[in-house]
């Protein structure tokens, strides 16, 4: 028996969530008194995952698994937890992991507990904190089933250093027994440059900002920081910006270290969508808007001048410290 | 093509939300109840293939009396007839065996439900669904084109989007995208008229095994007061010094 966690990589390299949920699984193990065991998919740099607890990487090479498809990846992780007697399996919040997760989860009769965001309240029975109603509050679920299947929040754990002796077995890909016709046809992805679900600093904007043309320093402050853009969803719906950066209840969830919100009055369904974010800041003209309330930091001041100060500012900031 | 839009009854987005019996149960008192939104945009998206494709739109909830109000308005948007299984719904992993029911007595081409309900935010429905019915699967779908047997559509990924084909019979995990919130649509008087007269089937739950249970809840402990700069100096200082986030 041990506990097995699925490693996500991207081009062979292991992503930052890759190390979360394997410092989560960590965590778990010791709750158990077993060991981790990572399962990854053409990935080129196992030994890393050893810094962070694991103790054995069974990494499946098979040049058909190039590019993620849900239900092949979801029939090797489901191998893996029979040849490896896994009962709690560990995945990340990613969108493609949240596409395999119920399919492995009916593969294996396991319960699937997804917005996890601290270590398990107990392993007997198996009981973990998530979030629900969209971050408006947390349930402590128990997991009854044989197998138990955990997803990780996205920068919820964090990443813990646990050195550990580890082993690397290579395999090749398990057939997909189920229907399967769905392939990539085209991929299209910002390479480069931070995303939502991944970046420590999201900088995002609202109707505020009074129409697209004025996106440009958006994206500058974005730049300086190293930021992901985002936007609330009247922007969205106006088509200022894609449905991609649209975050709030019914668009993507945030959960960076610092979230900048610039022109968002801050609806109710926006501050359930970023409220995993740890330090909030706000940038607003009206000192009424309801986002100083969810708010860590503000400034009340146009944007149109605030935001040009402070890309000017974090530009020598960064000159100066690096 | 035969299509089954199922639809979770959830409280409206704007709702406070608050728990009872020993923070064991959500509060529904004062609460509104609403088409989950993920399942709405897949519900307008539908709409669209019986208009442009002559294709016939079902709609599935589980869930008790209760829900009926919302399924009406399903039928009002426009859908043709709706299955109500009565039980209340526990967990995903028992849903998605009650839905999975009704799909191979169906015989349905396409299942669309939503990515994610926004209460419970379990996102497993679909895909076990999927599983339990041996249908291809696509989650996080935001755009949907079917021809004959063949799909093409995008889904969401981390920092893009991905195109991809696939073929019926399919189960789709719906959210915006698949449709614009202005194609949205608000049911009208003759809309509400007519889906009083259509047909609203009580079925009986199969045996389902849950897989989980939500002990206890707890709401997020306060914020503390903003703390309020004057300058962009300031704010960096305390951004640096005080919150060491950059």
């Amino acid at each position: 028996m041990s506990v097995l966690v699925y490693t996500e990589s991207e081009q062979g390299k292991f992503k930052k969530n890759a190390y979360e949920v394997a410092s989560y699984a960590a965590a778990v193990a010791k709750m158990m008194d077993t060991t981790v065991t990572a399962i990854a998919f053409n990935s080129s740099e196992n030994e890393s995952l050893g810094d962070y607890g694991v103790s054995k990487v069974i990494n499946v090479k098979d040049d058909a698994l190039t590019t993620f498809n849900a239900g092949s990846y979801a029939s090797s992780i489901a191998e893996a937890v029979k040849s490896t007697d896994a009962k709690v399996v560990i995945l990340s919040s990613s969108t493609d992991t949240k596409y395999l997760a119920p399919l492995l989860s009916a593969k294996l009769s396991a319960g699937y507990a997804p917005n996890v965001v601290q270590a398990p309240d107990s392993t007997s029975p198996f009981t973990v904190k998530r979030t629900a109603f969209s971050n408006k509050g947390f349930a402590h679920t128990q997991i009854d089933t044989d197998i138990k299947i955990v997803g990780v929040s996205n920068n919820a754990f964090g990443a813990h250093e646990n050195k550990t002796a580890i082993s690397v077995e290579e395999i090749g890909a398990t057939s997909d027994t189920a229907t399967n016709d769905t392939k990539s046809v085209e991929i299209d992805k910002v390479v480069g440059k931070a995303t939502i679900a991944d970046a420590d600093i999201v900088v995002s904007a609202g109707r505020g900002m009074k129409g697209p043309e004025n996106w440009g320093m958006i994206e500058e402050l974005a730049d300086v920081l190293g930021a992901a853009t985002a936007c609330s969803k009247p922007v969205s719906d106006l088509g200022w910006r894609p449905h991609g950066e649209h975050v709030g209840q019914t668009g993507k969830p945030v959960a960076s270290n610092l979230y900048i919100a610039i022109g968002i009055s801050g609806a109710i369904q926006h501050l359930a969508g970023v409220s995993a974010s740890k330090t909030k800041v706000v940038i607003n003209n009206d000192p009424e808007a309801p986002f100083f309330k969810a708010a860590d930091y503000g400034i009340v001041g146009d944007a149109f001048e605030v935001v040009p100060q402070l890309i000017e500012k974090l530009k020598d900031f960064k000159a100066q410290n690096g | 093509m035969k299509i089954l839009v199922c639809i979770s009854n959830v409280p409206d987005t704007t709702s406070k939300i608050n728990f009872t019996d020993g923070d064991t149960k959500f509060d529904t008192n004062g609460v509104q109840f609403v088409i989950n939104p993920n399942d709405e945009f897949g519900l307008t998206r539908a709409m669209w293939f019986k208009e442009k494709q002559g294709a016939t739109v079902h709609i599935a909830t589980v869930g008790g009396p209760t829900v009926e109000p919302t399924m009406r308005k399903a039928l009002a948007i426009g859908a043709d007839e709706a299955f109500r299984i009565n039980t209340e719904p526990t967990d995903g992993f028992s849903v998605a065996q009650q839905l999975a029911a009704v799909v191979k007595d169906g015989g349905y081409d396409l299942v669309i439900g939503g990515r994610e309900s926004i209460d419970y935010n379990g996102g497993m429905v679909p895909g076990i669904l999927a599983s339990l019915t041996n249908m291809n699967f696509i989650n996080s779908c935001i755009s949907l084109e079917i021809d004959g047997t063949n799909v093409t559509a995008v889904r969401e990924i981390d920092g893009g989007k991905e195109k991809l084909s696939s073929s019926l019979p399919l189960v789709v995990g719906g959210q915006k995208g698949l449709v614009e919130e202005s194609d949205l649509r608000i049911p009208n008087m003759r809309g509400i008229m007519m889906a009083r007269k259509k047909a609203l089937t009580v079925v009986e739950p199969v045996d389902a095994t849950k897989a989980t249970e939500d002990k206890k809840f707890d709401k997020p402990a306060p914020k503390g007061q903003v703390k309020l700069a004057d300058s962009v100096d300031q704010l960096v200082d305390l951004l640096h010094n005080e919150a060491k986030v950059i």
